[in-house]
């Protein structure tokens, strides 16, 4: 059941992260990375991450494509022009897709991995742990993430005045 | 029947790679920049499935931070894009080369 549950959701994942790459209109591209997002979040479900699954609908679904979609309807714009491929970036494409395969061949062959752990706390408790994980081993880093988004937010708010024009020497 | 771990690595790494063709094969700079959000959701991946096979909280904690980082370079990016286009006119990256010598 389980399994059944982890091939449909990951089939749907892959699909539309392909949707993502090939899609010729920016905004089915954002509709299909929405769908994306749904399937990696049962797919924390299925792991257990219940408090992600939920946090990522709510930034990623919620703001981060919202704010993508927006923006492309802002500019406006038009599919790109299809791509053509030129010699070198086929032969690297290629090596490159072979190393990929290669590396993921011998994890499935040779790799010693662990089971799955018991399945563990509830989800309340487990809102819990995170929330002392947060407040003591990773005090400095949350302290660090505040500081970041606040310069991120400066930093939004400069970009987003009214430029100089190229030729304006102001 | 659980899936095995290698299965979920094998699903990131599989994320990874069709968000990184995209960020090849696109012109367009916003495509690209939802590409790059792809790569981070698979490597996000990972980590939770790590944190769940190894029986820690670690890895979901510095998910938790991956998200976090991820919200504000999305704001930035959007920013510098919107910027760009009103000095350009285009968001399509080959034509974006007044920094080619």
């Amino acid at each position: 059941m389980e399994q059944l549950a982890f091939t449909a959701l990951s089939a749907l994942t892959l699909a539309c992260a392909l949707g993502v790459v090939l899609s010729k209109n920016a905004v089915n591209g954002a509709m299909c990375l929405l769908l994306c997002l749904a399937g990696v979040a049962g797919l924390f479900v299925q792991l257990h991450a219940y408090l992600l699954a939920f946090v990522l609908v709510l930034v990623y679904a919620g703001a981060v494509v919202a704010l993508f979609l927006f923006i492309i309807m802002l500019l406006d714009m038009q599919g790109g022009r299809p791509w053509r491929p030129r010699g070198a970036g086929i032969a690297a494409g290629v090596v490159a897709a072979a190393l990929l395969i290669t590396g993921l061949d011998l994890l499935a062959v040779r790799g010693r991995l662990p089971d799955a752990a018991p399945a563990g706390h509830a989800v309340g408790s487990s809102l819990k742990l995170y929330a002392y994980q947060l407040f003591t081993t990773y005090l400095l880093p949350v302290q660090v993430m505040g500081f970041l988004l606040l310069v991120a937010m400066l930093g939004v708010i400069v970009l987003s005045r009214r430029m100089a024009e190229p030729g304006d020497t102001r | 029947m659980t899936p095995h771990l290698e299965s979920y690595l094998m699903l990131s790494a599989a994320l990874f790679a069709v968000g990184f063709l995209g960020v090849l094969v696109r012109r367009n700079t916003l495509v690209i920049y939802m590409c790059l959000e792809l790569m981070l959701v698979a490597a996000t991946l990972a980590l939770v499935a790590f944190s769940r096979f190894n029986g820690t909280e670690d890895g979901d904690v510095f998910v938790f931070f991956i998200l976090t980082v991820a919200a504000a370079e999305v704001a930035v990016g959007l920013a510098i894009i919107v910027a760009l286009f009103r000095m350009r006119r285009t968001v399509q990256v080959d034509e974006l080369n007044s920094l080619r010598h």
